[in-house]
């Protein structure tokens, strides 16, 4: 039944079509890596040129100034700092403990699976709704101001569900026979978690929680939506500092007002004196390296970790 | 069965294949005859898949593969593993039947005719009337005519097999190649495929490879006991599974070994 | 031990047993506390939803108490904070909408093309490179995005089009869509990357070149999870603030050309977060009025999205 076969030359001819489209296919894929690759590097020259003259140590203590020349970002990344350490504080023993409770504890009911549906639904939830939720109930409900503590807190709320879906991986590696060795010695539920699964989770954990901060130093929106100032020319309070007022308290600063680096960089880049250029360059420059040492100690840590546990 | 009227369709000569460092096939020498069912016996590990999947250059598609040796094809001899040949016109010329079903997410009618769409053929009513002549080929027409557009996932395995059947029927292949065909469908739909194999030896070369005995004694015109790489013995079926020549294809057929 | 109990005539002549059930007990007792904490942390997840849910819903029922909905609806001016105050959502999400549909006709094609070529052509080696690529691309911060867009790529742009405004949805729109790629090729990566060797090797031997077997078997198999990505990226460019605040401008207008200024519905949160705006006063509430339309926009998509993939589950 050969009736209407194609000739070897029309065989041939119909193959060398197609790896021609299959060559173009690859040249177009290749390009767009490129164009994502050219996008990296020209940002890069181009904060570290146009920023290069600010590189120096007072652009770092320096607070912020209408002279560009003398403008810095102390009170930007001492701010950042500030908040990442409330946004961890927060997020992390509740992050822990939710992906515990959802991995050792809950049961397969409605209860769980609402909890798990918000977790999801959360994730996608734009991060300038996050603000709008801080604004009405961290600002204003619950009165904490336009501090660092709301601050933190929102973007605690943030990054939540990224920490729990690690602390759920990292657990769920955790092979079956570890728990039940553990429990098979007459160990409680909670004494298996805190001396077994906490303790080999936590590299997972940490990998989580970095790349959780990582995003969260760069959030701008919901920062600006709670009211973070754009212009502020001294610290929060350090505890037990003589301040105009007297001696600060312990956690003064917590209830501070204050900046961040990408608010910072948002005044810079906005204005349209281009001197800022300057600034907003060596600014994002400085964020973009804090953000990508971070990244890389959580990808540094996942590999480490990959290499040393052996079940 | 006459020992007249046996033209080769293909042969190895002095194949050897390496799994990179690893020497799977050694040194084997097999006709292949027109028209007639050559099944592959041999236990686990023995090659078998590896000598099938050899005839569709399926093996150029993974890094670390080579070849030595030729498979000559006729009636043209031309060798099918030589690096001038392209991988793709061997596969237009040698179908193959996969163990495990494996439909496209397509309708039942565009799986018949991805194969004719691949060659060039968008006139509707060639493709209509290949589709209907490849299903009948492949036992399904009957069962399916009234509802050819819908997705092929909705058939039952056995049917989802002839269905692959028919579709590497669709663009006449001269070589039928068939790598367990039965091993994951139930008795039923087993026995139906190897009457189908009977049938279409009549249009088209077989080549199955199967791990079942008897299925090969009920299918198949000549037998090849394969192991460890080698092919041990060759025959017609009814004389290798009689009167095998080789002690070790004695101790396989007899359950001895393997 | 087990006689002892046995002849036992009441519980005081129980031998040490019975202080370790004790123990138990008061095990049983901090093992609940443990479990009701940790069961808290889960629900903090709920009450943020819940949050969220109140903080806009109480803020837009005093809202639309000042304003009428069909005014909100269909008003073609946003200027809530003039003496003749307009109310119309449509300006802002008509910014929003130009901006995300320049985002998503580029970062679609270009986040699907770097997805098949990773999956179906790349080897190891190409792929190495290319992760760390779209890691990167994806962890720069979005305020850097906007410094981007403002600062080089409009000028950029200016060149071609010279008749290019200094802020355009046009230049923030495609550093969005920049954005956007790696979301969609990692995660159609994986799609891809889930459909079995079988379905490819049945098509291969059939005749076809890799980018037929890619186009005509795997994209379709894996479309259930090329969806998912395409409406994450949705939600992405939807909910984009910073890119939009700094190189599109911050000035309602209601266009549908995207080589023009315009503010979008996050956008205008933030510049009314950034001036002072008395807690209670109608310009405070329309940043809620907003933000429950974009979270109600979003919504639709996710639930459009979850559609989606239940009609085109992985058929394989």
């Amino acid at each position: 039944m050969q009736q209407n076969a194609l000739t070897t030359e029309q065989i041939r001819a119909l193959i060398a079509r197609g790896k021609l489209k299959d060559t173009l296919f690859k040249a177009l894929g290749v390009l767009f890596l490129a164009i994502g690759l050219a996008v990296i590097l020209l940002l890069v020259i181009d904060m570290v040129e146009k920023g290069s003259e600010r590189f120096t140590v007072d652009f770092f203590l320096n607070f912020a100034s209408r002279r560009a020349a003398q403008a810095g970002i102390l009170s930007a990344w001492v701010g950042s700092l500030l908040v990442m350490l409330v946004t961890a504080v927060a997020a992390v023993p509740i992050g822990v403990a939710a992906g515990l409770y959802l991995e050792e504890y809950a049961k397969r009911n409605w209860i769980t699976e609402i909890i798990e549906i918000n977790i999801t639904n959360l994730a996608a939830v734009p991060s300038i709704v996050y603000g709008l939720l801080a604004l009405g109930i961290f600002v204003y409900q619950f009165g904490f101001g336009q501090s660092i503590l709301s601050a933190g807190l929102t973007l605690a709320l943030l990054i939540l569900p990224i920490v729990i879906v690690s602390t759920r991986e990292a657990i769920r590696a955790i092979p079956a026979m570890i728990r039940e060795a553990s429990m098979g010695c007459g160990a409680t539920r909670w004494q298996t978690c805190r001396y077994h699964i906490i303790p080999y989770a936590m590299p997972g954990i940490l990998t989580g929680v970095i790349i959780g901060l990582a995003r969260a130093i760069g959030e701008t929106a919901p920062i600006i939506t709670i009211g973070a100032l754009t212009f502020i020319a001294f610290l929060p309070p350090a505890p037990f500092a003589e301040t105009g007022e007297g001696v600060a308290g312990l956690f003064d600063w917590v209830m501070s007002p204050f900046t961040v680096m990408p608010i910072q960089i948002f005044n810079w880049t906005s204005r349209p004196d281009p001197a800022f250029e300057v600034n907003a360059a060596a600014a994002g420059f400085v964020l973009m390296v804090m953000v990508l040492t971070m990244n890389g100690v959580a990808i540094w840590l996942r590999y480490k970790m990959r290499k040393n546990i052996k079940w | 069965m006459q020992n007249d009227n046996l033209t080769l369709k293909a042969e190895a000569r002095n194949l050897n294949f390496f799994y990179g460092d690893n020497k799977a096939l050694k040194g084997i020498n097999m006709p292949i005859y027109d028209k007639k069912v050559t099944a592959l016996i041999g236990p686990s590990g023995c090659g078998k898949s590896t000598y099938l999947r050899s005839f569709n250059r399926m093996h150029d598609l993974y890094p670390g593969n080579r070849y030595e040796g030729e498979i000559r094809f006729f009636p043209d001899n031309t060798n099918l593993l030589s690096p001038e040949v392209d991988p793709i016109e061997v596969r237009m010329r040698v179908g193959m039947v996969f163990q495990k079903p494996n439909p496209f997410p397509k309708s039942i009618y565009e799986n018949v005719a991805y194969g004719l769409r691949v060659r060039g053929e968008n006139n509707k009513r060639m493709l209509d009337d290949k589709v209907e002549y490849a299903l009948k080929g492949g036992a399904l027409w009957d069962e399916v005519k009234d509802r050819l557009h819908e997705l092929a996932s909705n058939l039952s395995g056995g049917q989802q097999q002839r269905l692959c059947i028919a579709r590497a029927l669709a663009t006449d292949p001269e070589l039928l190649l068939f790598d367990e065909p039965t091993s994951a469908l139930d008795p039923i739909a087993t026995g139906a495929i190897e009457e189908l194999v009977h049938e279409l030896k009549k249009r088209v070369t077989i080549l199955i490879v199967t791990h079942n005995m008897q299925q090969a004694a009920r299918v198949s015109d000549f037998t090849a006991y394969m192991y460890l790489g080698e092919l041990i013995e060759f025959g017609k079926t009814d004389e290798i599974f009689i009167k095998p020549q080789d002690k070790r294809t004695e101790d396989y057929i007899t359950g001895r070994m393997g | 031990m087990n006689s002892q109990a046995m002849s036992a005539k009441n519980t005081n002549d129980l031998p040490v047993v019975s202080d370790r059930l004790a123990h138990n007990a008061m095990r049983n007792v901090s093992e609940r506390i443990i479990e009701g904490l940790l069961f808290a942390a889960a629900a903090v997840s709920v009450l943020t939803t819940i949050g969220i849910v109140y903080v806009l819903v109480s803020e837009s029922i005093q809202f639309f108490a000042n304003v009428p909905l069909v005014d909100f609806l269909t008003d073609t001016q946003w200027t809530p904070l003039f003496d003749d105050a307009h109310f119309g959502i449509m300006v802002l999400i008509s910014g929003t909408l130009v901006s995300s549909t320049v985002a998503l006709a580029l970062a679609v094609p270009m986040g699907t093309v770097i997805a098949i070529y990773l999956s179906e052509f790349a080897d190891s080696r190409v792929r190495e490179v290319a992760k760390p690529i779209l890691e990167l691309l994806g962890g720069i911060p979005t305020i850097v995005f906007g410094y981007f867009a403002l600062l080089m790529v409009t000028p950029l742009l200016q060149k071609v089009f010279p008749e290019l405004p200094g802020f355009s949805l046009l230049s923030a729109g495609l550093v969005m869509g920049i954005m956007i790629v790696p979301y969609i090729a990692s995660l159609s990566e994986d799609a891809m990357r889930a459909v079995p060797m079988s379905l490819r090797e049945g098509a291969y031997a059939m005749g076809a070149t890799r980018l037929h077997t890619a186009l005509t078997v795997v994209v379709p198999a894996a479309f259930s999870g090329l969806a998912a990505s395409y409406i994450l990226a949705i939600s992405r460019a939807v909910g984009e603030t910073m890119i939009l605040a700094v190189a599109a401008g911050m000035q309602p207008n209601l266009t549908w050309n995207p080589m023009e200024p315009a503010a979008t519905i996050t956008s205008y949160i933030v510049q009314v977060a950034l001036g002072d705006l008395p807690h209670g006063s109608i310009g405070y509430q329309t940043i809620f009025a907003a933000g429950l339309t974009l979270i109600l926009i979003t919504l639709m998509f996710n639930i459009l999205g979850q559609w989606l993939r239940r009609k085109f589950r992985e058929n394989y």
